[in-house]
Protein backbone atom coordinates (compact mmCIF):
# COMPACT_ATOMS: atom_id res chain seq x y z
CA UNK A 1 0.00 0.00 0.00
CA UNK A 2 2.70 1.92 1.05
CA UNK A 3 4.59 2.54 -2.47
CA UNK A 4 1.56 3.86 -4.22
CA UNK A 5 1.04 6.55 -1.88
CA UNK A 6 2.42 9.19 -4.10
CA UNK A 7 0.52 7.95 -6.99
CA UNK A 8 -2.50 8.35 -5.22
CA UNK A 9 -1.42 11.88 -3.79
CA UNK A 10 -1.32 13.08 -7.23
CA UNK A 11 -4.76 11.29 -8.47
CA UNK A 12 -6.30 13.33 -5.36
CA UNK A 13 -5.10 16.28 -6.51
CA UNK A 14 -6.97 15.64 -9.80
CA UNK A 15 -9.84 14.55 -8.02
CA UNK A 16 -9.93 18.07 -5.56
CA UNK A 17 -9.91 19.94 -9.16
CA UNK A 18 -12.73 18.12 -10.59
CA UNK A 19 -14.39 18.61 -7.27
CA UNK A 20 -14.29 21.57 -7.15
CA UNK A 21 -14.93 22.98 -10.65
CA UNK A 22 -18.05 20.66 -10.05
CA UNK A 23 -19.27 22.88 -7.13
CA UNK A 24 -18.70 25.68 -9.32
CA UNK A 25 -20.68 25.12 -11.63
CA UNK A 26 -23.23 23.90 -8.97
CA UNK A 27 -23.19 27.40 -7.25
CA UNK A 28 -23.33 29.72 -9.98
CA UNK A 29 -26.95 29.48 -10.72
CA UNK A 30 -27.79 30.01 -7.64
CA UNK A 31 -25.82 33.03 -6.82
CA UNK A 32 -26.85 34.57 -9.96
CA UNK A 33 -30.49 34.32 -8.35
CA UNK A 34 -28.74 35.76 -4.91
CA UNK A 35 -27.09 38.28 -6.66
CA UNK A 36 -30.27 39.57 -8.83
CA UNK A 37 -31.86 39.50 -5.60
CA UNK A 38 -29.81 42.55 -4.48
CA UNK A 39 -29.77 44.96 -7.49
CA UNK A 40 -32.12 47.44 -8.62
CA UNK A 41 -34.08 46.59 -11.70
CA UNK A 42 -32.05 49.23 -13.60
CA UNK A 43 -29.23 47.42 -12.86
CA UNK A 44 -30.75 44.15 -13.27
CA UNK A 45 -31.65 44.75 -17.23
CA UNK A 46 -29.19 47.51 -17.68
CA UNK A 47 -26.20 45.64 -17.46
CA UNK A 48 -24.55 42.32 -16.54
CA UNK A 49 -22.91 42.56 -13.27
CA UNK A 50 -21.01 40.08 -11.11
CA UNK A 51 -21.69 41.51 -7.87
CA UNK A 52 -24.43 44.44 -7.47
CA UNK A 53 -23.06 47.69 -7.68
CA UNK A 54 -25.67 48.83 -5.17
CA UNK A 55 -27.09 46.50 -2.78
CA UNK A 56 -30.56 47.36 -2.81
CA UNK A 57 -32.99 45.41 0.24
CA UNK A 58 -35.68 47.13 -2.03
CA UNK A 59 -36.86 44.04 -3.33
CA UNK A 60 -37.07 42.29 0.03
CA UNK A 61 -38.73 44.89 1.29
CA UNK A 62 -41.64 45.20 -1.34
CA UNK A 63 -42.43 41.89 -1.03
CA UNK A 64 -42.49 42.57 3.26
CA UNK A 65 -44.79 45.58 2.68
CA UNK A 66 -47.04 43.90 -0.32
CA UNK A 67 -50.17 42.95 1.76
CA UNK A 68 -50.18 40.65 -1.09
CA UNK A 69 -46.62 38.90 -1.07
CA UNK A 70 -47.45 38.63 2.90
CA UNK A 71 -50.32 37.42 3.17
CA UNK A 72 -49.49 34.46 0.38
CA UNK A 73 -46.69 33.58 2.66
CA UNK A 74 -49.04 33.31 5.63
CA UNK A 75 -51.34 31.26 3.72
CA UNK A 76 -48.40 29.12 2.54
CA UNK A 77 -47.14 28.40 6.26
CA UNK A 78 -50.73 27.52 7.33
CA UNK A 79 -51.44 24.93 4.95
CA UNK A 80 -48.16 23.17 5.21
CA UNK A 81 -48.32 22.89 8.95
CA UNK A 82 -52.03 21.71 8.64
CA UNK A 83 -50.75 19.33 6.00
CA UNK A 84 -47.90 18.34 8.17
CA UNK A 85 -49.63 17.67 11.31
CA UNK A 86 -52.64 15.78 9.33
CA UNK A 87 -50.26 13.21 7.92
CA UNK A 88 -48.62 12.73 10.90
CA UNK A 89 -51.54 11.98 12.97
CA UNK A 90 -52.57 9.50 10.09
CA UNK A 91 -49.01 8.46 9.38
CA UNK A 92 -47.71 7.41 12.99
CA UNK A 93 -50.40 4.58 13.92
CA UNK A 94 -50.57 3.21 10.57
CA UNK A 95 -46.48 3.00 10.28
CA UNK A 96 -46.75 1.31 13.50
CA UNK A 97 -49.47 -1.17 11.79
CA UNK A 98 -46.68 -2.05 8.89
CA UNK A 99 -44.03 -2.56 11.04
CA UNK A 100 -45.44 -4.27 13.82
CA UNK A 101 -48.45 -6.29 13.04
CA UNK A 102 -49.14 -8.57 10.59
CA UNK A 103 -52.05 -8.58 8.72
CA UNK A 104 -53.95 -10.39 5.26
CA UNK A 105 -53.43 -8.00 1.96
CA UNK A 106 -50.50 -5.66 3.74
CA UNK A 107 -47.86 -6.15 0.88
CA UNK A 108 -50.65 -5.26 -1.49
CA UNK A 109 -51.66 -1.93 0.54
CA UNK A 110 -48.24 -0.78 1.82
CA UNK A 111 -47.30 -1.26 -2.30
CA UNK A 112 -50.98 0.92 -3.04
CA UNK A 113 -49.69 3.40 -0.89
CA UNK A 114 -46.20 3.38 -2.54
CA UNK A 115 -48.10 3.92 -5.83
CA UNK A 116 -49.60 7.30 -4.42
CA UNK A 117 -46.62 9.05 -3.41
CA UNK A 118 -45.17 8.47 -6.88
CA UNK A 119 -48.89 9.12 -8.84
CA UNK A 120 -48.12 11.86 -11.14
CA UNK A 121 -50.41 15.27 -9.66
CA UNK A 122 -51.32 15.67 -13.55
CA UNK A 123 -53.52 12.85 -13.42
CA UNK A 124 -55.87 14.08 -10.36
CA UNK A 125 -56.56 17.38 -11.29
CA UNK A 126 -59.55 17.58 -12.86
CA UNK A 127 -61.53 14.61 -10.35
CA UNK A 128 -59.51 17.06 -7.73
CA UNK A 129 -61.09 20.08 -8.77
CA UNK A 130 -64.58 18.14 -9.39
CA UNK A 131 -64.65 16.94 -5.64
CA UNK A 132 -63.27 20.04 -3.92
CA UNK A 133 -65.74 22.17 -5.61
CA UNK A 134 -68.33 19.96 -4.55
CA UNK A 135 -67.20 20.07 -1.20
CA UNK A 136 -67.19 23.37 -1.21
CA UNK A 137 -63.74 23.36 -0.49
CA UNK A 138 -62.34 24.87 -3.44
CA UNK A 139 -59.76 27.86 -3.10
CA UNK A 140 -59.33 26.92 0.83
CA UNK A 141 -56.62 25.83 2.49
CA UNK A 142 -58.24 23.01 3.85
CA UNK A 143 -58.89 21.41 -0.05
CA UNK A 144 -54.62 22.23 -0.70
CA UNK A 145 -53.69 20.27 2.47
CA UNK A 146 -55.81 17.54 1.80
CA UNK A 147 -54.41 17.41 -1.65
CA UNK A 148 -51.12 17.22 -0.33
CA UNK A 149 -52.04 14.13 1.31
CA UNK A 150 -51.77 12.19 -1.75
CA UNK A 151 -47.65 12.20 -1.63
CA UNK A 152 -47.19 13.27 1.91
CA UNK A 153 -49.06 10.33 3.50
CA UNK A 154 -47.64 7.93 1.38
CA UNK A 155 -43.81 9.18 2.10
CA UNK A 156 -44.21 9.57 5.53
CA UNK A 157 -45.63 5.82 6.16
CA UNK A 158 -42.98 4.77 4.03
CA UNK A 159 -39.89 6.85 6.11
CA UNK A 160 -41.45 6.09 9.81
CA UNK A 161 -41.81 2.55 8.63
CA UNK A 162 -38.21 2.12 8.21
CA UNK A 163 -37.34 3.87 11.37
CA UNK A 164 -39.72 1.82 13.65
CA UNK A 165 -38.63 -1.29 11.93
CA UNK A 166 -35.05 -0.24 13.54
CA UNK A 167 -36.30 -0.75 16.80
CA UNK A 168 -36.11 -4.01 18.10
CA UNK A 169 -39.72 -5.23 19.35
CA UNK A 170 -38.37 -6.87 22.30
CA UNK A 171 -38.93 -3.07 24.05
CA UNK A 172 -42.67 -3.20 23.28
CA UNK A 173 -43.39 -6.75 24.71
CA UNK A 174 -41.05 -5.66 27.69
CA UNK A 175 -43.22 -2.83 28.35
CA UNK A 176 -46.61 -4.81 27.95
CA UNK A 177 -45.09 -7.02 30.46
CA UNK A 178 -44.00 -4.27 32.66
CA UNK A 179 -47.97 -3.58 32.83
CA UNK A 180 -47.77 -0.35 30.73
CA UNK A 181 -51.17 0.26 28.56
CA UNK A 182 -50.88 0.90 24.96
CA UNK A 183 -51.33 4.39 24.59
CA UNK A 184 -48.96 4.82 27.68
CA UNK A 185 -46.46 2.95 25.93
CA UNK A 186 -46.54 4.55 22.64
CA UNK A 187 -46.54 7.54 24.17
CA UNK A 188 -43.73 6.98 26.70
CA UNK A 189 -41.46 4.98 25.72
CA UNK A 190 -41.90 4.43 21.76
CA UNK A 191 -42.41 8.16 20.40
CA UNK A 192 -39.33 9.20 21.88
CA UNK A 193 -37.74 6.51 20.20
CA UNK A 194 -38.84 7.39 16.85
CA UNK A 195 -38.78 11.17 17.03
CA UNK A 196 -35.65 11.67 15.03
CA UNK A 197 -37.92 9.71 12.38
CA UNK A 198 -40.82 11.88 12.88
CA UNK A 199 -38.71 15.07 12.64
CA UNK A 200 -37.13 13.68 9.16
CA UNK A 201 -40.81 12.86 8.06
CA UNK A 202 -41.75 16.25 9.48
CA UNK A 203 -39.00 18.18 7.18
CA UNK A 204 -39.66 15.70 3.70
CA UNK A 205 -43.43 16.42 4.22
CA UNK A 206 -42.97 20.00 5.22
CA UNK A 207 -40.73 20.48 1.98
CA UNK A 208 -42.96 18.90 -0.52
CA UNK A 209 -45.80 20.66 0.51
CA UNK A 210 -43.79 23.95 0.79
CA UNK A 211 -42.92 23.70 -3.12
CA UNK A 212 -46.12 21.89 -4.68
CA UNK A 213 -47.16 23.76 -7.88
CA UNK A 214 -49.85 22.23 -9.59
CA UNK A 215 -52.26 20.95 -7.38
CA UNK A 216 -51.97 24.53 -5.07
CA UNK A 217 -52.68 25.78 -8.70
CA UNK A 218 -55.50 23.93 -9.78
CA UNK A 219 -57.12 24.30 -6.09
CA UNK A 220 -56.83 27.67 -5.53
CA UNK A 221 -57.90 30.92 -7.11
CA UNK A 222 -58.64 34.40 -5.17
CA UNK A 223 -59.00 33.50 -2.03
CA UNK A 224 -56.14 31.61 -1.07
CA UNK A 225 -52.87 31.96 -2.73
CA UNK A 226 -49.71 29.96 -2.63
CA UNK A 227 -46.15 31.40 -3.17
CA UNK A 228 -45.13 29.02 -5.40
CA UNK A 229 -48.63 30.16 -7.97
CA UNK A 230 -47.59 33.98 -6.79
CA UNK A 231 -44.26 33.56 -8.33
CA UNK A 232 -45.50 31.77 -11.59
CA UNK A 233 -48.37 34.72 -11.88
CA UNK A 234 -45.81 37.15 -11.94
CA UNK A 235 -43.42 35.04 -14.13
CA UNK A 236 -46.78 35.40 -16.77
CA UNK A 237 -46.98 38.46 -16.36
CA UNK A 238 -45.89 41.25 -19.38
CA UNK A 239 -43.52 43.46 -17.49
CA UNK A 240 -42.21 40.99 -14.31
CA UNK A 241 -40.25 42.54 -11.93
CA UNK A 242 -37.11 40.59 -11.62
CA UNK A 243 -35.30 41.86 -8.48
CA UNK A 244 -39.12 40.76 -6.64
CA UNK A 245 -38.91 37.30 -7.69
CA UNK A 246 -35.64 36.38 -7.17
CA UNK A 247 -36.01 38.06 -3.91
CA UNK A 248 -39.14 35.46 -3.51
CA UNK A 249 -37.07 32.54 -4.48
CA UNK A 250 -34.45 33.16 -2.31
CA UNK A 251 -36.93 33.98 0.47
CA UNK A 252 -39.20 30.15 -0.77
CA UNK A 253 -35.49 28.72 -0.13
CA UNK A 254 -35.53 29.87 3.72
CA UNK A 255 -38.12 27.69 5.54
CA UNK A 256 -36.50 24.40 4.21
CA UNK A 257 -32.72 25.54 5.07
CA UNK A 258 -34.37 25.96 8.73
CA UNK A 259 -35.66 22.97 9.05
CA UNK A 260 -32.40 21.11 7.19
CA UNK A 261 -30.17 22.50 9.79
CA UNK A 262 -32.53 20.48 12.84
CA UNK A 263 -32.68 17.23 10.83
CA UNK A 264 -28.91 17.85 9.13
CA UNK A 265 -27.54 14.86 10.88
CA UNK A 266 -30.32 12.51 9.30
CA UNK A 267 -30.97 14.00 6.05
CA UNK A 268 -28.37 12.08 4.28
CA UNK A 269 -29.65 8.42 5.78
CA UNK A 270 -32.99 9.49 4.43
CA UNK A 271 -31.98 10.19 0.78
CA UNK A 272 -29.17 7.13 1.04
CA UNK A 273 -32.17 4.78 2.05
CA UNK A 274 -33.54 5.74 -0.89
CA UNK A 275 -36.88 6.67 0.75
CA UNK A 276 -36.95 10.23 -0.32
CA UNK B 1 -54.94 -8.52 17.37
CA UNK B 2 -57.22 -8.75 14.24
CA UNK B 3 -59.56 -5.89 15.21
CA UNK B 4 -57.09 -3.70 16.05
CA UNK B 5 -55.16 -3.52 12.92
CA UNK B 6 -58.34 -1.50 11.42
CA UNK B 7 -58.30 1.76 14.04
CA UNK B 8 -54.69 1.83 13.13
CA UNK B 9 -55.03 2.25 9.48
CA UNK B 10 -58.42 3.99 9.60
CA UNK B 11 -57.23 7.58 9.69
CA UNK B 12 -54.67 6.98 6.73
CA UNK B 13 -57.19 5.50 4.97
CA UNK B 14 -59.27 8.22 5.13
CA UNK B 15 -57.73 11.00 3.95
CA UNK B 16 -56.06 8.66 1.09
CA UNK B 17 -60.02 8.23 -0.02
CA UNK B 18 -60.21 11.23 -0.32
CA UNK B 19 -56.98 12.37 -1.86
CA UNK B 20 -56.23 9.41 -4.18
CA UNK B 21 -58.55 6.98 -4.07
CA UNK B 22 -62.16 8.84 -5.22
CA UNK B 23 -60.03 10.80 -7.51
CA UNK B 24 -58.58 7.56 -9.45
CA UNK B 25 -61.70 6.05 -9.27
CA UNK B 26 -63.45 9.58 -10.71
CA UNK B 27 -61.33 9.43 -13.66
CA UNK B 28 -61.74 6.22 -14.27
CA UNK B 29 -65.36 6.92 -14.76
CA UNK B 30 -65.01 10.03 -16.53
CA UNK B 31 -62.80 8.03 -19.24
CA UNK B 32 -65.14 5.52 -20.15
CA UNK B 33 -67.86 7.88 -20.86
CA UNK B 34 -68.54 10.64 -23.35
CA UNK B 35 -68.21 13.23 -21.39
CA UNK B 36 -68.47 17.48 -22.01
CA UNK B 37 -68.85 19.80 -19.51
CA UNK B 38 -72.26 20.28 -18.39
CA UNK B 39 -73.53 17.76 -20.68
CA UNK B 40 -75.45 14.10 -20.08
CA UNK B 41 -72.54 11.28 -19.91
CA UNK B 42 -72.65 8.64 -22.20
CA UNK B 43 -71.12 5.13 -21.61
CA UNK B 44 -68.17 4.19 -25.10
CA UNK B 45 -66.09 1.68 -23.61
CA UNK B 46 -63.02 2.46 -24.43
CA UNK B 47 -63.33 4.67 -27.46
CA UNK B 48 -61.66 7.76 -25.47
CA UNK B 49 -58.28 5.31 -25.43
CA UNK B 50 -58.23 4.45 -29.05
CA UNK B 51 -58.99 8.63 -29.44
CA UNK B 52 -56.26 9.24 -27.66
CA UNK B 53 -53.62 6.97 -28.45
CA UNK B 54 -54.51 8.70 -32.17
CA UNK B 55 -53.94 11.65 -30.66
CA UNK B 56 -50.90 13.45 -32.09
CA UNK B 57 -49.64 15.69 -29.92
CA UNK B 58 -50.06 13.11 -27.10
CA UNK B 59 -48.26 10.63 -28.42
CA UNK B 60 -45.13 12.98 -29.54
CA UNK B 61 -45.27 14.00 -25.89
CA UNK B 62 -45.01 10.30 -24.69
CA UNK B 63 -42.29 9.85 -27.05
CA UNK B 64 -40.71 13.40 -25.87
CA UNK B 65 -40.77 11.95 -22.43
CA UNK B 66 -38.86 8.90 -22.86
CA UNK B 67 -36.30 10.60 -24.49
CA UNK B 68 -36.22 13.26 -22.11
CA UNK B 69 -35.47 10.40 -19.55
CA UNK B 70 -33.64 8.23 -21.46
CA UNK B 71 -30.78 11.56 -21.86
CA UNK B 72 -30.86 12.24 -17.87
CA UNK B 73 -30.01 9.22 -17.30
CA UNK B 74 -27.14 8.68 -19.84
CA UNK B 75 -25.80 12.05 -18.47
CA UNK B 76 -26.52 11.42 -14.38
CA UNK B 77 -25.55 8.16 -13.85
CA UNK B 78 -22.67 8.13 -15.22
CA UNK B 79 -21.56 11.82 -13.95
CA UNK B 80 -22.98 11.02 -10.22
CA UNK B 81 -20.82 7.72 -10.27
CA UNK B 82 -18.16 9.74 -11.18
CA UNK B 83 -18.17 12.43 -9.04
CA UNK B 84 -19.35 9.57 -6.22
CA UNK B 85 -15.56 8.40 -6.75
CA UNK B 86 -14.17 11.27 -6.62
CA UNK B 87 -15.76 12.42 -3.59
CA UNK B 88 -13.47 12.08 -0.44
CA UNK B 89 -13.97 8.99 2.10
CA UNK B 90 -12.54 9.77 5.01
CA UNK B 91 -11.33 13.84 6.28
CA UNK B 92 -12.66 17.01 7.62
CA UNK B 93 -14.27 17.89 4.70
CA UNK B 94 -16.50 14.73 3.78
CA UNK B 95 -19.29 16.38 5.91
CA UNK B 96 -19.27 19.46 4.45
CA UNK B 97 -18.23 18.06 0.94
CA UNK B 98 -22.21 16.35 1.61
CA UNK B 99 -24.37 19.27 2.44
CA UNK B 100 -22.93 21.51 -0.61
CA UNK B 101 -23.44 18.57 -2.88
CA UNK B 102 -26.71 18.07 -1.19
CA UNK B 103 -27.82 22.18 -1.65
CA UNK B 104 -29.61 21.24 -5.15
CA UNK B 105 -31.66 18.57 -3.84
CA UNK B 106 -33.07 21.05 -0.83
CA UNK B 107 -34.08 23.47 -3.20
CA UNK B 108 -37.75 23.81 -3.42
CA UNK B 109 -38.44 22.92 -7.57
CA UNK B 110 -40.60 25.67 -7.85
CA UNK B 111 -37.05 27.48 -7.26
CA UNK B 112 -35.33 25.59 -9.05
CA UNK B 113 -36.72 26.79 -12.14
CA UNK B 114 -36.96 30.12 -10.98
CA UNK B 115 -32.92 30.25 -10.61
CA UNK B 116 -32.81 28.81 -13.88
CA UNK B 117 -35.04 31.20 -15.86
CA UNK B 118 -33.09 34.03 -14.35
CA UNK B 119 -29.79 32.43 -15.48
CA UNK B 120 -30.66 32.03 -19.08
CA UNK B 121 -33.07 34.56 -19.95
CA UNK B 122 -31.58 36.71 -22.85
CA UNK B 123 -31.95 40.47 -21.10
CA UNK B 124 -30.79 39.80 -17.99
CA UNK B 125 -29.35 36.21 -17.68
CA UNK B 126 -25.31 35.36 -17.20
CA UNK B 127 -25.07 32.59 -19.55
CA UNK B 128 -26.21 34.21 -22.76
CA UNK B 129 -24.05 36.43 -22.20
CA UNK B 130 -21.00 34.25 -22.06
CA UNK B 131 -22.10 32.22 -24.96
CA UNK B 132 -22.09 35.76 -26.24
CA UNK B 133 -18.14 36.07 -25.36
CA UNK B 134 -17.45 32.79 -26.74
CA UNK B 135 -19.16 33.44 -29.84
CA UNK B 136 -22.02 30.58 -29.72
CA UNK B 137 -25.16 31.79 -30.53
CA UNK B 138 -27.66 30.95 -27.72
CA UNK B 139 -31.56 31.53 -27.35
CA UNK B 140 -33.86 29.75 -25.20
CA UNK B 141 -36.92 30.92 -28.24
CA UNK B 142 -35.49 28.42 -30.17
CA UNK B 143 -35.94 24.55 -29.80
CA UNK B 144 -32.44 23.13 -29.34
CA UNK B 145 -31.07 25.23 -26.87
CA UNK B 146 -34.26 25.49 -24.92
CA UNK B 147 -34.38 21.73 -25.12
CA UNK B 148 -30.97 21.39 -23.63
CA UNK B 149 -31.71 23.84 -21.18
CA UNK B 150 -34.29 21.97 -19.87
CA UNK B 151 -31.60 18.94 -19.69
CA UNK B 152 -29.32 20.74 -17.76
CA UNK B 153 -31.64 22.14 -15.68
CA UNK B 154 -32.68 18.30 -14.73
CA UNK B 155 -28.73 17.54 -14.46
CA UNK B 156 -27.91 20.38 -12.42
CA UNK B 157 -30.50 19.56 -10.11
CA UNK B 158 -30.62 15.54 -9.77
CA UNK B 159 -27.14 14.50 -10.36
CA UNK B 160 -26.21 14.79 -6.56
CA UNK B 161 -29.06 12.18 -5.60
CA UNK B 162 -27.24 9.50 -7.78
CA UNK B 163 -24.02 10.91 -6.22
CA UNK B 164 -24.85 10.59 -2.64
CA UNK B 165 -26.32 7.28 -4.03
CA UNK B 166 -23.52 5.89 -5.20
CA UNK B 167 -21.66 7.48 -2.46
CA UNK B 168 -23.05 5.47 0.15
CA UNK B 169 -23.03 2.15 -2.32
CA UNK B 170 -19.03 2.95 -2.29
CA UNK B 171 -18.62 2.94 1.20
CA UNK B 172 -20.25 -0.19 1.50
CA UNK B 173 -17.45 -2.39 -0.63
CA UNK B 174 -14.82 -3.56 2.24
CA UNK B 175 -11.47 -2.76 1.33
CA UNK B 176 -10.62 -6.21 1.28
CA UNK B 177 -11.75 -6.27 -2.22
CA UNK B 178 -9.27 -3.40 -3.37
CA UNK B 179 -6.76 -5.23 -1.25
CA UNK B 180 -7.21 -8.19 -3.22
CA UNK B 181 -7.31 -6.68 -6.65
CA UNK B 182 -4.06 -4.92 -5.57
CA UNK B 183 -2.79 -7.98 -4.65
CA UNK B 184 -3.29 -9.71 -7.82
CA UNK B 185 -2.02 -6.32 -9.56
CA UNK B 186 -5.21 -5.55 -11.16
CA UNK B 187 -5.08 -2.46 -13.51
CA UNK B 188 -7.03 0.98 -12.28
CA UNK B 189 -9.64 -0.03 -15.36
CA UNK B 190 -9.93 -3.69 -14.00
CA UNK B 191 -10.55 -2.73 -10.52
CA UNK B 192 -13.43 -0.70 -11.58
CA UNK B 193 -14.79 -2.67 -14.22
CA UNK B 194 -14.49 -6.14 -11.58
CA UNK B 195 -14.65 -5.34 -8.33
CA UNK B 196 -16.44 -1.54 -7.94
CA UNK B 197 -19.46 -2.04 -10.86
CA UNK B 198 -20.81 -5.08 -9.88
CA UNK B 199 -21.02 -4.46 -5.84
CA UNK B 200 -22.75 -1.02 -6.68
CA UNK B 201 -25.36 -3.08 -9.26
CA UNK B 202 -27.84 -2.43 -6.73
CA UNK B 203 -27.72 0.83 -5.46
CA UNK B 204 -27.52 1.60 -9.72
CA UNK B 205 -30.44 -0.40 -10.15
CA UNK B 206 -31.93 1.72 -7.78
CA UNK B 207 -30.79 5.29 -8.58
CA UNK B 208 -32.00 4.42 -12.51
CA UNK B 209 -35.72 3.47 -11.58
CA UNK B 210 -35.96 6.28 -9.06
CA UNK B 211 -34.51 8.82 -11.39
CA UNK B 212 -36.61 7.75 -14.14
CA UNK B 213 -39.88 7.49 -12.22
CA UNK B 214 -39.30 11.49 -11.20
CA UNK B 215 -38.45 12.35 -14.36
CA UNK B 216 -41.52 11.29 -15.42
CA UNK B 217 -43.32 13.25 -13.07
CA UNK B 218 -41.51 15.88 -13.23
CA UNK B 219 -43.73 19.64 -13.60
CA UNK B 220 -42.46 22.75 -11.88
CA UNK B 221 -39.12 23.29 -13.20
CA UNK B 222 -39.76 23.05 -16.94
CA UNK B 223 -43.09 24.96 -16.47
CA UNK B 224 -41.26 27.51 -14.99
CA UNK B 225 -38.71 27.43 -17.44
CA UNK B 226 -39.71 27.23 -20.42
CA UNK B 227 -43.89 26.13 -19.55
CA UNK B 228 -43.23 24.08 -23.11
CA UNK B 229 -41.93 26.37 -25.38
CA UNK B 230 -40.79 27.49 -28.09
CA UNK B 231 -43.97 25.94 -29.33
CA UNK B 232 -44.57 22.48 -27.80
CA UNK B 233 -40.84 21.14 -28.15
CA UNK B 234 -40.11 20.97 -24.62
CA UNK B 235 -43.52 19.98 -23.39
CA UNK B 236 -43.18 17.26 -21.37
CA UNK B 237 -45.65 14.18 -20.95
CA UNK B 238 -46.88 16.12 -17.22
CA UNK B 239 -47.21 19.76 -18.96
CA UNK B 240 -49.75 18.15 -21.67
CA UNK B 241 -51.69 16.36 -19.41
CA UNK B 242 -52.18 19.05 -17.29
CA UNK B 243 -52.56 21.93 -20.06
CA UNK B 244 -55.35 19.35 -21.21
CA UNK B 245 -56.79 19.00 -17.90
CA UNK B 246 -56.96 22.44 -16.91
CA UNK B 247 -59.66 24.42 -18.36
CA UNK B 248 -60.69 20.92 -20.10
CA UNK B 249 -63.47 20.99 -22.13
CA UNK B 250 -64.01 17.16 -23.50
CA UNK B 251 -63.16 15.57 -19.95
CA UNK B 252 -63.50 12.00 -21.06
CA UNK B 253 -60.73 12.43 -23.38
CA UNK B 254 -58.44 14.31 -20.68
CA UNK B 255 -59.42 11.86 -18.50
CA UNK B 256 -58.26 9.26 -20.77
CA UNK B 257 -54.58 10.93 -20.90
CA UNK B 258 -54.61 11.10 -17.46
CA UNK B 259 -55.04 7.74 -17.00
CA UNK B 260 -52.51 6.87 -19.68
CA UNK B 261 -49.96 8.74 -18.11
CA UNK B 262 -51.04 7.16 -14.48
CA UNK B 263 -50.79 3.87 -16.04
CA UNK B 264 -46.95 4.21 -17.18
CA UNK B 265 -46.14 5.65 -13.96
CA UNK B 266 -47.58 2.79 -12.15
CA UNK B 267 -45.94 0.20 -14.31
CA UNK B 268 -42.56 1.55 -13.41
CA UNK B 269 -43.41 2.29 -10.04
CA UNK B 270 -44.20 -1.60 -9.92
CA UNK B 271 -40.75 -2.17 -11.00
CA UNK B 272 -39.14 -0.55 -8.35
CA UNK B 273 -41.27 -1.94 -5.88
CA UNK B 274 -40.49 -5.12 -6.42
CA UNK B 275 -36.21 -5.04 -7.37
CA UNK B 276 -35.97 -2.90 -4.19
CA UNK B 277 -37.72 -5.90 -2.02
CA UNK B 278 -35.98 -8.28 -3.66
CA UNK B 279 -32.56 -6.58 -2.79
CA UNK B 280 -34.21 -6.16 0.55
CA UNK B 281 -34.25 -9.43 0.75
CA UNK B 282 -30.70 -10.64 -0.73
CA UNK B 283 -29.12 -8.65 1.84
Amino acid sequence: MRQTGKRRGNSGAGKVIILVFYFILLFIPIYWMLNTSFKSNTEIQGMLTLFPAEVTGRNYLKIFTDPLWVRSFIQTIGYVVINVVMVLAAAIPAAYAFSRLRFRGQQHLFFWLLTNRMAPGAAFLVPMFILFSSLGLFDTMIAVSLAHCLFNLPLAIWILEGFMRGIPREIDETAFIDGYSFLRFFWKIFMPLIKQGVGVTAFFCFMFSWVELLLCRTLTSVGVKPVSVALTRSLGAGGWDYGVIAAAGVLTMIPGAVVVYFVRNYIVKGFAMGRV
Amino acid sequence: MKTRVIWFLLPALLLMSVSAFLPVMTVLNYSLHVLFAGSIPKYIGLENYKAAMHTEPFVKAIGRQFIYTLEILLLEIPLGLALAMTLPKKGIFVGLVLVLLGIPLLIPWNVVGIIWRLFIRADIGVLPEAFKRIGVAYSVEKAHPAWWTVIAMDVWHWTPLVTLLCYAGLRAIPQEFYQAARVDSASKFATFRYVTLPKLKHVMIIAVLLRSMDSFKVYSEPFILTAGGPGTTTELLSLFVSRQAIGAFNLGLSSAFSLIYFIIVLVMCYVLYVTMTQIGERR
